[in-house]
């Protein structure tokens, strides 16, 4: 009897023991995951970060133009002042090199400068223009000065004319605002984010203006008050389908329906957000639902039984309760649509777009697609500009995941 | 004397079983009410009237429909999937389960509070406030506000929350939780009300509270509680009817159906023997 007992007691040890390793094996792992990914996502931001933090600055150069009387050749008063500092500079070929070190845009930014103040006119004005995008690569050294020529796209002759300049003080790096106020530009130097900014938010504006009240109420309807049946089981299983449909497959909708049918305009961030709401409705309805179907039946029966409708009830008691939940489903659909890039393409908003929208009808680009043309570029600048427009667009999925976390924190302490 | 269930002649004309002939029309009468979840029947016949102003208590083992039966009596029952109801239940005369009755009117008349409190996440205030908004029972704040301490007061739970009407009502005790549901429930000025076991997740202290109220409140309001505790059913009831497997076995004077109960399973019930 004892040593059954005895054999009992130790079968149980040891299955115990068996249990607690179990656990500690699991708790190991789950650590050992977690810090992989951790790890994973400091690279990725580590890397975006290095690669694109340069973009946040500009290389300028100083140039002395003397602003001649009633002359509009602005070009021709910004190569004048380049000659100045480089009186011995002759040949065409130089001085094509030579002009090539300031960019295009002096030019423009030169004329708004005397249209603005006309009262220049006739004076010689000392002012900062934008270096070109491979005299900013060489000042931030990505383009190295002492490698082989037939690698940069830089000359001997234009390097020792930077030295100069640099030496002259007539070169600093200063922030580049451009960068978050003009558009597109073929000139790295020129190139922005704005347009491809508001492009994202008034698309994301519209998607969530549409997609919030209609997913909502859809799942309210579904979860509160469609009758039980086959219908509601098959419409059930579309919208589940809905959900994993790939978002170029909405964009083909889109462009079959709002462009073709409706003839709503091309590029526009109106046409873009409905796109953005179909893909994101499904996300909406199946997280609201969730979130309905976790309030417990004791709130709409107290509300039912003290003479409330039902519609009261829903959206006096039930609503309000499974907020936090439903918030989370919208802003994690939102943010998914925040990335999207391909259902964008099939409605036109790729478009290479210098003005700012001035409403949801004008032409507009998107983050993720302006770093996708910017990726395609060929100069070397694009690629810290494409790392930098990477950085605003998770810059912008942070701040929208901390307004969903504040959201709900804000309505759990309510409730 | 009442007349008990087994005494009624077979020749009277209605197949009601009046409780107690000596107090004019019931409140509320169920006529053959039979109720399906489904295809399952739970409730089988049920024929019970309903005494104004006087605390009629339901008993009866678990599962034996005594919840699917006061449910049934301001159809909270309807927003359950798949609950099927034939016959009649009546209201002061009129069936509530016509065409064109409205059940959202009759749930202002029928109050109910359930087993488990379930304040709404609000202030106490705003618990009690909801019923007579919903309705526009005020027209200004300070009538809204002699609403809610009126009802509060009736709860007896003015005392205890009077400094405190803005905390959320979910901060309260289980037994003053209770208390608020009751405040709320009269707070729209019901004719019934109904009560599921509203002690059974009490202390004693708290459902000693909890009767005494009940007790007060039949002055103004007709009373149906289904209980667990035979000895609760025994103090503050005046009626009894005893369910049994989807069945009304058993009804009449609670003193009646305590001490000389006619049905068997009655008998095994109320002595302990059973359930």
């Amino acid at each position: 009897m004892t040593e059954t007992m005895e054999s009992k007691s130790r079968r149980m040890a040891s299955l115990r023991k068996k249990r607690y390793r179990a656990e500690r094996r699991f708790r190991r792992l789950g650590f050992a995951a977690v810090s992989v990914g951790l790890i994973f996502l400091t690279v990725l931001f580590g890397v975006v970060l290095i690669s694109g933090f340069g973009a946040f600055k500009q290389t300028f150069i100083q140039l002395d133009i003397a602003v001649l009387q009633g002359s509009d050749n602005y070009q021709g008063m910004v190569k004048q002042a380049l000659r100045d500092i480089f009186p011995e500079v002759k040949s065409r070929r130089h001085k094509r090199q030579l002009y090539a070190l300031v960019s295009s845009g002096a030019t423009y930014q030169l004329n708004a400068r005397i249209e603005a103040e006309p009262d220049l006119s006739g004076k010689k004005i000392s002012a900062w223009f934008p270096a070109s995008d491979d005299v900013d690569m060489v000042i931030k050294g990505r383009i190295a000065r002492d490698g082989p020529a037939e690698l940069r796209r830089v000359t001997d002759q234009q390097l020792r004319w930077i030295e100069r300049l640099e030496n002259e003080g007539r070169i600093r790096t200063q922030f580049n605002w451009a960068f978050f106020t003009s558009g597109d530009s073929r000139e790295p130097e020129l190139a922005g984010i704005a347009v491809a900014t508001l492009g994202t938010l008034l698309s994301l504006l519209v998607c969530l203006v549409l997609s919030f009240p209609l997913g909502v109420l859809t799942a309210v309807y579904l979860e509160e008050f469609a009758p039980r049946g086959r219908w509601t089981e098959f419409i059930e299983v579309n919208i589940n389908n809905l959900a994993a449909v790939p978002s170029i497959v909405f964009g083909l909708l889109g462009l079959a329906v709002f462009l073709n049918v409706f003839n709503l305009p091309r590029s526009a961030p109106l046409v873009g957000g409905m796109v953005l709401a179909l893909m994101t409705l499904p996300t909406i309805i199946i997280a609201g639902r969730v979130a309905l179907n976790g309030v417990p039946p004791s709130v709409r029966e107290a509300a039912l039984a003290i003479g409330a409708s039902p519609l009261q009830a829903v959206f006096h008691h039930v609503l309000p309760l499974a907020m936090p939940g439903v918030l989370t489903g919208t802003i994690i659909g939102t943010a998914r649509a925040l990335g999207e890039s391909a259902p964008l393409l099939m409605i036109g908003m790729v478009a290479f777009v210098v003005d700012l929208p001035s409403t949801i009808l004008s032409p507009a680009t998107a983050l993720p697609v302006q770093v996708f043309l910017w990726a395609d570029s060929p100069e070397r600048a694009f690629e810290e500009r494409t790392a930098a427009a990477i950085l605003v667009l998770l810059l912008l999925t942070i701040l929208m995941n901390l307004a969903a976390v504040l959201l709900r924190k804000k309505y759990e302490i309510r409730w | 004397m009442p007349v008990s269930a087994m005494e009624i002649p077979p020749q009277m004309p209605t197949n009601i079983l009046v409780l107690d002939a000596g107090h004019g029309a019931p409140k509320i009468a169920t006529e053959n009410l039979t109720v399906f979840y489904g295809d399952k029947p739970a409730l089988h016949d049920i024929n019970l009237d309903i005494e104004p102003n006087r605390v009629t208590a339901l008993i009866g083992p678990s599962g034996c429909g005594k919840s699917t039966f006061i449910r049934c009596l301001n159809r909270m029952n309807d927003v359950v999937q798949g609950c099927r109801i034939e016959g009649k239940v009546t209201l002061d005369g009129d069936n509530i389960y016509a065409i064109g009755q409205d059940a959202v009117h009759l749930r202002t008349r029928v109050g109910m509070v359930f087993q488990k409190p379930n304040p709404f996440p609000k202030s106490i205030y705003d618990n009690v406030a909801y019923g007579p908004t919903i309705h526009g029972m005020y027209e200004n704040s300070d009538q809204r506000d002699a609403i809610v301490l009126r009802s509060l007061d009736r709860a007896g739970l003015l005392d205890e929350v009077k400094d405190r009407l803005r905390a959320p009502g979910t901060s309260l005790s289980g037994g003053q939780q209770q208390r608020l549901c009751i405040a709320r429930a009269i707070a729209v000025e019901p004719e019934v009300i109904l009560m599921d076991e509203p002690c059974s997740a009490l202390d004693p202290i708290a459902t000693a509270r909890i009767e005494e109220l009940i007790t007060e409140l039949k002055e103004h309001y007709t009373i149906v509680i289904v209980t667990h505790s035979m000895q609760q059913a025994a103090r503050l009831s005046n009626k009894t009817a005893y369910f049994h497997l989807g069945r009304l076995v058993e009804k009449g004077d609670t003193e009646t159906v305590f001490s000389d109960p006619q049905d068997e399973r009655t008998r095994d019930y109320v002595t302990g023997r059973i359930g």
